[in-house]
């Protein structure tokens, strides 16, 4: 668990950052909090032999709410996240995620850039960024571009971003409706056995006027279930339209077998995970 | 207000001696990171090493090419089983009679296995080197399960051994077969097997698992080539074992070796040990002529030294109709990896697992353990235990469940009836032990009422009830155990390690001002002794507590001693250390006679001085007579004050306990939350209440640990799946419950002070209570035993095998 050798770098602006990528290429690796790639690193799984380090990039740093529209700098902490009066008011699915993300300690080093950018299955932010359909700013030597959350998870640790760009930056439309994230696991720290992202919205006349739902760790990627979230737009919310959208999540899903249990014990587990996410969205809605 | 005008009540209390919640000094330094740990120790010119492993589990070795290694600059030396041949050390002795490779010689036999130990001028250097040295191996089939050990097609793991037919345990019977141990009476047992009214028959799998102490193994040798001084710092839970075994191995004088445990971050057993890593520090400090440092990672801690149980104990028990136990018979098969590196006295190659009977009157008994080879990593050391107790203890605690649910009968009734009672001590059991003391049915009925008991259960069939009408998909259990350990080895008479009696030590100088310095042959490894040990002495010389110190684990200073585990730094260390107070007692009571001008026995001991009988106005405190003892010339008395204590206890001590744990089990995601646990534990006397109740909290924490998912596990290639802290489950506060602790005390008869020991009770009982409540919750649906660990899946998957989830 000793890491090979590597070049550290602070670069204190964006564009020197991007700038660092291009000169070293594919040999330099961009680090955030670290609560991943450091772990890959000490095993050896990931060698790079530049770290370019984004801590010291000042607006990469922020919750803005405007307009509709949350924008959260990559290198903001899931202690910030959970910290911000702002974001509770517009977005209280992203705090209650967060708590579930590890232990205070991690918490105050993990980015929801590193979280988001870098492709782990276990990690808790791609699926709900995918709930709240919220885009991704990516810099690069040829400029910004967005990228759907829901385009970005190509397979595990393979993403749409390129290893020139940096992704800056998080943005989603405010979502005030009901929520809930359940997460199953088997201790603090531990990635989720299954875990699930629901979003609800209840109209006037009691009708779902809006529905999203996203499952951590139950594929190579996160698993957005489009199907299942239009039928509780059409059908309203009901015992039967839930039990229809869980059966339709789970046969989106491929599970793999590991510590945690078989396939067969973790579709159980996201149905029931699944399942009480979207009453309690709705009971909040 | 001088000391003089106090109240007896005062000056007590002053002393800080036993029973005294008195706060841990050690914890000053440990909470402001000022402990000073192996990995703390820096020295001019100093080299780190780093091994090489074996991917896999049973593989030739055909050859080691380590010039890639040797070529990288900063590379010192790259030492493989050839290198250390001609020095005899390719191969160790180790603590249970057999012996183990030191770097792969020929064949690597478990995943994690050293072959090659690179030194290097840094710590990075070391393992980018250790990523240059090329191993070819041939792979070999590979034997995982214990029971495939004797098949025809089986592997044949040690070639070293396979012709032997008579090992250091007696007869094998096949070159995978490492001994077999029996005990009790066979004949008789079966015939009661064959006869009683009623038998209740399992197989209780005790799954391997690992004590993973906080801080790894690790070591830094230095041989001062102009003194020819060889000085070892480890992470030694027997730092004087270590220094005769590094003598026996590399021919250095004993008197030239210095062996020293500084701090350590924890042991459970891990470090009681001797691994290839301190040979090789040693070695290679030898050759380069400068100190080596040598500290495992994580991984290397999981899945190379020393694991814990793994025991698969097919149990019977036999009982009249109305539950009064006639017999018990065990036999188990015990997976000792690759290498029997259990660290045991030497006459018990399975540990105590003779406790088994537990805390029961059983008149008859049989066990048979056989220890088999397999291609997994060596150890089976006592995890927070006494020597395999925690398995005896968990063995017999389901087997009563078992009965119960066989004579449908209450578990709680069913170990009433069934207890040793307390006219019945000193008891012997059937398989070989006398128990010292103990009250089982009051500490039993104090339990059962402090839970409610009977409210207890009353609720839970509600809750079965309401279950089976489909109002709820939770399920309640009740974790029931009394657990009797047995620890402090232990007599010399029956007891050894590597040769040396297990007994113990303590050295106590009392200064000229009234202070003290204590030094003994154990070694903490976060117990407190530094807190408690000066409590017995104080109360033995009258000196405060305060004003002691307590020093270990230098083997320069120290007296001789077996060292820290199987909760014997009490039973054997403690009373050495009264013992040897009341010999400084003893003189100081001619010195204060001849100061009072009075016959030695006109004057008798009073808190922390000598009074004259009748007239104690007249009295003489400790701190005057050790003035005295250095500053006058006292006719027939040497002077100073000192005295050194070997203590060979005479018998074994018998702690035991009540624990009640109650779960609430989600049916359908199998998640377990323990809903309240209560835990009454008799000690014996109790010298540090606060340290007991730590020792309660850390040792239950454990056991929840073990009984709800911590285990090291293989795959079938003998792939190592739990090698990280991601798999191998610690709990965090966040897992913790909170626990409510009690006590009774009924004192050891045979020790100094009445102490029994503490520190490992809580695991000894607590995993069964855990396991016993999971157990529990599915009783109601036909679950008579589902084995650990009770993690997520294996919970739900006992719901499902139980149509629960239909």
């Amino acid at each position: 668990m000793i890491p090979g050798r590597f070049e550290y770098h602070q670069p204190d602006s964006l564009a020197a950052a991007v700038g660092l990528l291009s000169e070293l290429g594919e040999d330099a690796r961009v680090i955030a909090g670290g609560h991943s790639l450091i772990p890959m690193m000490k095993l050896r799984l990931a060698m790079p032999e530049h770290l370019v380090d984004l801590k010291a990039i000042d607006t990469l740093k922020h919750i803005n709410v405007a307009d509709g529209v949350v924008r959260i700098g990559a290198m903001t902490t899931q202690a910030e996240l959970i910290g911000s009066a702002e974001l509770q008011l517009a977005a209280p699915i992203v705090k209650e995620t967060s708590l579930q993300i590890a232990d205070p300690q991690i918490r105050y080093q993990g980015t929801i850039g590193g979280n988001v950018a870098n492709g782990d299955p276990g990690n808790d932010m791609p699926a709900l960024m995918q709930a709240l359909d919220a885009s991704f700013t990516l810099h690069g030597p040829g400029g910004a571009r967005d990228v759907k959350a829901r385009d970005f998870y190509e397979a595990a640790y393979f993403t749409a971003r390129d290893d020139l760009e940096i992704l800056t930056e998080v943005s989603f439309p405010t979502c005030t409706g009901g929520y809930a994230y359940e997460k199953q696991k088997r201790k603090i720290g531990d990635y989720a056995t299954a875990a699930a992202a629901v979003l609800l919205t209840k109209a006037a006349d009691g009708s779902c006027s809006h529905a999203a739902i996203a499952l951590t760790n139950l594929a190579d990627t996160p698993v957005f279930c489009d199907a299942a979230s239009t039928h509780l737009m059409q059908s309203g919310v009901s015992a039967d339209s839930i039990a229809h959208a869980v059966q339709s999540c789970i046969s989106d899903i491929e599970p793999v077998e590991d510590n945690r249990g078989p396939a067969e014990f973790k579709k159980h587990a996201a149905a029931i995970i699944l399942k009480r996410s979207l009453e309690t969205a709705w009971s909040r809605a | 207000m001088s000391v003089e005008a106090k109240t007896m009540e005062e000056r007590q209390a002053a002393l800080k001696g036993l029973g005294s919640s008195r706060k841990r000094v050690e914890d000053a330094r440990f909470t402001q990171g000022k402990g000073n740990y192996v990995d703390d120790i820096k020295m001019p010119d100093m080299l780190f090493g780093d091994f090489v492993r074996s991917q896999h589990a049973h593989a030739r070795v055909l050859s080691i090419d380590t010039s890639a290694a040797l070529a990288l600059p900063g590379v010192v030396a790259v030492l493989t089983a050839k290198d250390l041949e001609p020095l005899g050390l390719h191969w160790m002795p180790t603590l249970a009679g057999d012996k183990q490779m030191v770097l792969a010689d020929g064949k690597v036999l478990f995943q994690g296995q050293e072959v090659a130990f690179v030194i290097a001028e840094d710590r990075y250097i070391a393992a980018d080197a250790t990523d240059l040295v090329v191993v070819k191996y041939e792979e070999l089939p590979v034997l995982v399960d214990p029971f495939k050990a004797e098949l025809d097609d089986a592997p044949i793991l040690r070639e070293d051994i396979a012709d032997a037919t008579e090992g250091a345990h007696g007869p094998r019977r096949h070159p995978n077969h490492i001994f077999t141990w029996e005990q009790g009476e066979k004949e008789s047992t079966e015939a009661i097997l064959s006869s009683a009214p009623v038998v209740a028959e399992e197989m209780v799998y005790y799954h391997r698992t690992h004590p993973c102490p906080l801080e790894t193994c690790g070591a830094v040798a230095s041989m001062d080539k102009v003194n020819g001084k060889l000085t070892l710092w480890g992470t030694f839970q027997a730092p004087h074992v270590v220094r005769t075994v590094a003598s026996l191995l590399s021919g250095i004088a004993e008197h030239n070796i210095r062996v020293v445990s500084p701090d350590i971050g924890g042991g459970f057993g891990n470090k009681v040990g001797v691994y290839p890593g301190y040979v090789c520090a040693i070695v290679a400090s030898i050759v380069t002529g400068q100190p080596v440092k040598w500290v495992e990672d994580r991984m290397e801690n999981l899945t190379s030294t020393a694991f814990a149980r793994d025991y698969w104990m097919q149990g019977k028990i036999a009982a009249t109709a109305e539950g009064k136990i006639l017999g018990l018979w065990c036999h188990t098969t015990a997976d000792h990896g690759a290498f029997d590196a259990c660290a045991d006295p030497t006459k018990y190659p399975a540990g105590f697992m003779n406790i088994c009977t537990g805390s029961y009157d059983i008149p008859t008994a049989y066990l048979a353990v056989d220890g088999i080879y397999t291609n997994k990593a060596p150890g089976g050391v006592a995890y927070r235990c006494s020597f395999r107790v925690t398995e005896a203890a968990y063995f017999i605690e389901r087997m009563i469940e078992v009965l119960a649910i066989r004579l449908n009968m209450d578990a709680a009734e069913l170990r009433s009836i069934n207890f040793i009672g307390k006219d019945q001590f000193p008891y012997h059991s059937a398989l070989g032990w006398e128990y010292d003391s103990g009250d089982y049915h009051t500490a039993w009925n104090k339990a059962l009422e402090a839970v409610d008991y009977k409210g207890l259960r009353a609720e839970q069939s509600a809750q079965v009830a309401k279950f089976k009408a489909g109002e709820t998909r939770s399920l309640m259990g009740i974790g029931l155990c009394h657990f009797t350990e047995i620890v402090g080895a232990g007599p010399v008479k029956n007891c050894d390690i590597l040769g040396m009696g297990m007994f113990d030590s303590c050295e106590i100088r009392i200064h000229p001002t009234g202070s003290a310095i204590a030094r003994l042959g154990t070694i903490s490894q976060g117990q407190g002794h530094a807190t408690t040990f000066a409590q017995i002495l104080a109360t033995e010389i009258g000196i405060p507590a305060d004003d002691i110190t307590i020093e270990e684990g230098d083997t320069d200073t120290a007296p001789y001693g077996l060292g820290t585990y199987g909760s014997r730094s009490t039973p054997v260390a403690g009373a050495a250390t009264a013992m040897a107070g009341r010999k400084i007692r003893a003189k100081a009571q001619m010195i204060a006679a001849y100061l009072l001008e009075v016959h030695d026995n006109d004057v008798e001991w009073e808190v922390d001085r000598f009074i004259v009988k009748g007239a104690p106005e007249r009295f003489k405190t400790m701190k005057e007579i050790a003035f005295a003892s250095y500053t006058q010339a006292i006719p027939g008395v040497e002077p100073g004050l000192e005295a050194v204590s070997y203590y060979d206890p005479p018998n074994m001590t018998y702690p035991f306990g009540a624990y009640i744990c109650v779960m609430d089990i989600d049916v359908d995601t199998g998640v377990a939350g323990i809903r309240s646990f209560y835990a009454l534990d008799d000690c014996g006397t109790r010298i540090n209440p606060m340290i007991i109740e730590g020792q309660v909290h850390g040792g239950l924490t454990e056991a929840l640990a073990i009984a709800l998912g911590q285990e090291i596990a293989y795959d079938e290639l003998g792939n190592v799946k739990t090698g990280s802290l991601m798999d191998f489950f610690i709990p965090t506060s966040w897992e913790t419950p909170n626990y409510q602790t009690d006590f009774t005390e009924t004192p050891s008869p045979h020790h100094p002070i009445g102490a029994k020991g503490v520190g490992e009770s809580p695991n000894v009982g607590g995993v069964p209570a855990f396991s016993n409540a999971i157990n529990d919750a599915f009783k109601p649906f036909g679950l008579t035993h589902t084995q650990m660990p009770h993690d997520h899946w294996r919970i739900w998957k006992t719901a499902n095998e139980l149509g629960l989830h239909d």
